[in-house]
């Protein structure tokens, strides 16, 4: 599988994301608050909004439309009325750039 | 224009999913993403305090009723108990089921389940219809919480002032949800993981109104139902009021939330009460941002919104008319003037609305 540039490190504050897209996919990347990063697929699974909109709290990401959360770690579905987890992606940093490794 | 059909599975519903309406993206303003974030942080602390006063000025007010009852020097003293229980109870509701009240996730859950059950409606269920207006804010036959559907009628609305129409509505589908789980129509927007929670629910909130009634009857006295139950109806008022100037008399069918909803400048007591949802345009658009902070959103996105209404009075002045107009015509809507500084309504975001683009309708 391609790792793929999406961002420096310092392009996303902690306890943020931002939205990264390649090709037709979309993705959010995330900076969690112990500085580690983290990414997933870039719409909630309710309703498809984006969820770079969205409300980073802990290890939470909420959607802005909805308020539906997904533990942006695992992606596991937190709060309804999202029911259906995100997809996430391995991520690596190397020379303070941040890679998302696209299935 | 043909009637609208506001069943979800009518020929309206149909339309809005094939013209891509319901897939629309909705008009936002501008906000930059550091304000934003500063917008949408949560805190337990007003919320915390509100509940405490809510609460607190609840226990209080009722015991002074329950001491003078059956005096008619008690009347005052219910009149406000009722509307901290059948009027704050719904923007408890409102907030806490987006999660947004408190920074704690218990909180917001207890205080949902709480106001809930005093507002008459099933907590699972409406979850789920929320969610649904808020994608699909005013969209005939998918939005399952449109309070004035076209054409209005009137005698319904101003029974509702006293929940006469809500409460009669409410307890025939209890008793169905009890015996077994949710209605056809509340499955088109509740999943199927969640029908076991909406009978559960049912039931819980069936016990109480029955041991209630098993009270009064037992004691012989109403006593037990004006603490529990009554005041649904004769504290309703507020919450009617309040929430018939949401979207009243404004656009359907759109997806710019200036277009079909309204904020309205109101006096600190009926904001405690509505919990600040007054600055509805405000919350629809950015439904992140908790009550504490929407007056500080206001003031960022205000330039580019129609002006506010001045106050409940002036609101109404406004709205009643367009309402009483829709009964006869009921394409007609008002649209409002934005600010120089705003940007202009999208009429290419509204191809799917006649009524937009005729002089007629919109005025």
């Amino acid at each position: 599988m391609p790792w793929i540039d999406a961002c420096a490190t310092d392009d996303i504050e902690e306890e943020d994301l931002i939205r990264f897209d390649h090709g037709s996919q979309t993705f959010a990347v995330y900076h969690s608050p112990e500085g580690e990063f983290y990414a997933t697929e870039g719409l909630c699974t309710h309703e498809n909004v984006h969820l770079c909109d969205g409300l980073v709290m802990g290890h939470l990401v909420e959607c802005p439309k909805h308020n539906g959360q997904f533990d942006y770690r695992t992606g596991e579905a937190m709060r309804p009325p999202v029911c259906v987890n995100l997809k996430t992606f391995p991520v690596k940093v190397e020379g303070g750039r941040v890679f998302i490794e696209v299935a | 224009m043909a009637r609208r059909d506001y069943s979800p599975f009518g020929p309206d519903a149909q339309r809005a999913v094939e013209s891509g309406l319901t897939a629309a993206e909705w008009y936002h303003t501008e906000v930059p993403r550091k304000v934003m974030k500063e917008l949408m942080q949560r805190s337990d602390q007003p919320a915390i305090r509100d509940t405490i006063i809510l609460y607190g000025g609840m226990i209080l007010l009722a015991g002074i009723g329950i001491a003078l009852w059956p005096s008619w020097w008690s009347a005052p003293f219910w009149l406000a108990y009722g509307v901290l229980y059948g009027s704050a109870s719904d923007s408890r509701w409102h907030e806490c089921g987006h999660g947004t009240a408190f920074r704690t996730p218990w909180m917001n859950n207890l205080v949902y389940e709480i106001a809930s059950f005093m507002i008459m409606r099933n907590s699972a269920t409406w979850r789920w219809s929320h969610a649904r207006h808020h994608s699909e804010t005013y969209f005939v036959g998918r939005d399952p919480e449109i309070a004035v559907m076209r054409p209005p009628e009137l005698a319904k609305l101003i029974l509702n002032f006293f929940g006469i129409i809500d409460v009669i509505r409410f307890f025939p589908t209890l008793i169905r949800n009890a015996i077994g789980g949710p209605t056809a129509e509340e499955r088109t927007f509740v999943p199927q993981s969640e029908w076991g929670k909406v009978q559960r629910v049912a039931i819980v909130h069936l016990s109480i109104y029955v041991a209630t009634i098993g009270l009064a009857l037992w004691q012989g006295s109403i006593l037990p139902l004006m603490v529990v139950g009554l005041p649904r109806m004769y504290g309703a008022w507020h919450h009617v009021m309040t929430g018939l100037l949401q979207h009243g008399g404004l656009a359907d069918n759109v997806v710019d939330h200036r277009l079909n909803s309204r904020t309205v400048y109101m006096n600190p007591i009926s904001r405690f009460i509505y919990w600040n949802m007054n600055y509805h345009v405000e919350h629809h658009m950015f439904p992140m941002v908790p009550y504490h902070a929407l007056p500080r959103l206001h003031e960022v996105i205000k330039n580019d919104l129609p002006p506010p209404n001045r106050s409940i009075a002036e609101a109404f002045a406004e709205m009643w008319p367009a309402i009483k107009r829709q009964v006869l015509n009921e394409d007609y809507f008002l649209k409002r003037d934005l600010p120089p500084t705003a940007k202009p309504y999208r009429e290419d975001f509204h191809q799917y609305v006649p009524s937009m683009t005729r002089p007629a309708a919109a005025e």
